[in-house]
């Protein structure tokens, strides 16, 4: 039902249903929140999005309550701008002032909002909790006296990835985000996906940061610096240089790396399509021999790391290929340095991935002991490099940059989103089972921003199920649905984030719908363009696996 | 102790989440209080994440993590209690007994516990040693008794 409430002596129109705070957000008012997440259950727990409602005896938190027909709402009195202060003036009491060497300066909630209401002193005091940063866990700091407990990062955890690796600990004053035994993030069920801290709204929550090492080795003259860019990446660092989405950014990109002096740079979606390649292989063995189906993907590390923590069981069913990120690690400091005369502890291999598990996935598991990967940087150290090494995209002239690794392919930049890899399986598994090409290409069932994506494929006289899912407890779901006896399926794939890796817990912060459509979009773009669209016919992928066999 | 955790286990089904504080109650009474591995257990068994339960257990003041002493000391620090200075009965005690709020001397003897209400609030404010009620505590009243305790516990 439609009705007309008045806002600020305006008529707007309202649905019956709808929040205050949905109806205020829709007609150019914009209320600041803290605890707000959309999508989830509303907990007015923060108290920032109070209105004053005519007729109501207290201020209303607008997130929670719903809009009826009678209301005369008034957003900005001084009566709601006087207890949104005390809301902001309360959280400062106990908070470091440490603004100026903040991770978060200047992309932090709390610092705008306390700018916005003009909060210029200090007017409660108290005493700061002295609380220890947890440094234990290779991908994620936790500093609980940044933290403003809004609760985001809990829900984030518990609703979307179904894990619940942090809660909040005590009651009262002395209560904080922690975990059992206060102790470490990694000695918790976290997969390590960095999802909170996207959500985190100050520097409570935070990469572990490899900006210095990755500084320390392009100085360091003795070492050969090397980097490779995962496809989820590109889209995020073109929002920031303001280039509008959905352009290639590579070749610029490119240029702006071997400037700040990487001496060679690769593509991850390379070796994305020898996994693909890899998969496709791995499924149809298993198609034939009818054994451990479904097949779950693995190079989401989070995912792996889910399977390890709560189904050991199905541990099996996963693709025994490593991630691309490591195929590309292994080729840099095996082959590569073999082909350039270079020692391979001389060579400094750095990953840019939108993903802060990598950061885990990249110190687990080396070879003989030395790390195939020497520092993973999140797409946002990427860009606080760039700045650091004072790159300016508006005058940058794109250079012909040579990618390691020979040609690419669009079928491994599809991995970038959730739906994407089965896509690029589905066409090269359709090659090595017809020997024909599948038609279309596109797959559309397995397309868009989709939790959960299912199509059936016909391969000749046979149909296969595949599934996509994005968000862990989406995958726990479907996991369920496969425990208790589904069994059409032959391939799973499963990204831990939603929408999978454009929207990794790397990725620039405030990442939202719109940023999601248009990375989306430069991924498919790039695959319409590109001429070689399945990884068995990129001629250097081929190569590869001809002169490596086994990855 | 694992049978007595199995065996109470057995009594809740699993899922039923609201049964989890009066479980949580239930192993501290049988095994005198929540260690990791009870809670651990609890969480395998009730399939609720292991820091929800932290969480919970951390939320109440009645569920204590350390063991405790062989004498278990509370002291009431409701509302009646506190107007009645017990802030004051609490400082006392704890340099008496030397040891903290919530917790236990190294040689087990002595634990020192905070409780809400104790529902003698005619009688405020009150402590209470092993079960056993002492009313209408003064800063002497409460030393005494505390010293016998200690004399006894040698």
């Amino acid at each position: 039902m439609i009705f007309t409430i008045e806002i600020n002596g305006q008529p707007v129109t309202a649905k019956r249903g709808e929040t205050i705070l949905a109806v205020l957000n829709r007609t150019g008012i914009r209320i600041p929140t803290l605890c707000h997440l959309a999508g989830f259950t509303p907990t007015g727990a923060c108290r920032m999005c109070v209105v004053e409602v005519e007729g109501m005896p207290g201020l209303v938190t607008s997130c929670s309550h719903p809009v009826e027909e009678w209301m005369k709402i008034t957003t900005h009195s001084p009566r709601v701008v006087k207890a949104r202060r005390t809301v902001i003036e309360l959280l400062l009491a106990n908070h470091p002032d440490d603004c100026l060497y903040c991770e978060r300066s200047g992309n932090c909630e709390l610092q705008d909002l306390a700018f916005e209401l003009n909060i210029k002193e200090r007017h409660y005091r108290t005493r700061k909790a002295s609380v220890r940063v947890d440094r234990n866990c290779p991908s994620i700091e936790r500093d609980p006296a940044k933290c403003i407990l809004c609760g985001r990062c809990i829900r984030v955890c518990n609703e979307i990835i179904g894990v619940s690796a942090i809660e909040i600990i005590g009651r009262g004053s002395r209560s904080m985000i922690g975990t059992s035994q206060n102790k470490g993030l990694n000695t918790q069920a976290c997969v390590k996906c960095g999802q909170c801290i996207m959500v985190c709204p100050t520097a409570a929550l935070r990469e572990k940061n490899s900006y210095n090492a990755v500084i320390d080795a392009l100085n360091n003259r003795g070492l050969f610096p090397v980097i490779q860019i995962s496809p989820g990446v590109q889209g995020s660092i073109a929002e920031d240089i303001g280039i509008k989405g959905g352009k290639d950014l590579q070749v610029l990109l490119g240029t702006a790396l071997r400037r700040m002096g990487f001496r060679q740079v690769f593509d991850t979606s390379a070796s994305a399509d020898v996994m693909i390649m890899e998969i496709s292989k791995q499924l149809a063995q298993r198609i034939r021999d009818k054994e451990k189906m479904p097949l779950f993907t693995s190079c989401c590390p989070s995912w792996v790391k889910y399977i390890e923590e709560f189904k050991p069981g199905l541990k099996e069913h996963l693709v025994t290929s490593q991630s691309p990120m490591k195929i590309m690690g292994s080729w840099i400091k095996n082959q590569f340095a073999e082909r350039m005369n270079i020692p391979k502890e001389n060579i400094f291999s750095v990953a840019v991935m939108p993903c802060t598990s990598k950061k885990h996935e990249a110190i687990s598991g080396s070879e003989n002991g030395d790390p195939l990967i020497d520092a993973v940087l999140t797409t946002r150290e990427l860009i606080r490099l760039i700045r650091h090494y004072g790159i300016d995209f508006s005058t940058l002239e794109p250079e012909n940059t040579e990618f390691g690794f020979g040609v690419r392919g669009s079928a491994g930049k599809l991995s970038g989103i959730a739906g994407g890899e089965t896509e690029a399986v589905a066409r090269t598994l359709h090659f090595q089972l017809t020997g024909q090409e599948i038609s279309p290409v596109k797959i559309n069932d397995l397309r868009g921003l989709k939790h959960r994506k299912e199509t059936r494929i016909k391969f000749g006289r046979n149909t296969y199920g595949f599934a996509a899912v994005s968000g862990l407890n989406n995958a726990r779901l479907l996991v369920e649905e496969i425990e208790n006896g589904r069994s059409d399926l032959v391939m799973v794939e499963v990204m831990a984030c939603p929408f999978g890796c454009i929207n990794g817990g790397g990725q620039r912060l405030g990442t939202d719908e719109k940023a999601l459509k248009s990375r989306m979009k430069a991924l498919y773009d790039a695959d319409e363009e590109e001429m070689i669209k399945v990884a068995h016919k990129n001629p250097s992928i081929t190569e590869f696996i001809q002169t490596n066999g086994k990855v | 102790m694992e049978e007595t955790l199995d065996k109470i286990l057995r009594k809740y089904s699993p899922g039923k989440k609201d049964a989890l504080i009066p479980l949580l109650q239930e192993i501290q009474r049988e095994t005198g209080h929540l260690s990791d591995g009870s809670i651990a257990e609890v969480s395998r068994h009730m399939n609720i994440p292991l820091n929800k339960i932290y969480g919970v257990a951390t939320f109440y003041d009645q569920f204590r993590f350390g063991t405790k002493g062989r004498y278990h000391i509370q002291l009431c620090r409701g509302t009646t209690c506190h107007v009645y200075r017990s802030s004051v009965l609490l400082k006392d005690a704890e340099r008496i007994l030397q040891v903290k709020a919530g917790q236990t001397t190294r040689d087990g003897k002595f634990s020192l516990e905070i409780v809400n209400c104790l529902g003698a609030c005619a009688n405020a404010p009150v402590m209470m040693v092993n079960g056993k009620a002492y009313g209408d505590m003064t800063r002497e009243k409460m030393g005494k008794v505390l010293m016998k305790v200690i004399e006894i516990a040698k």
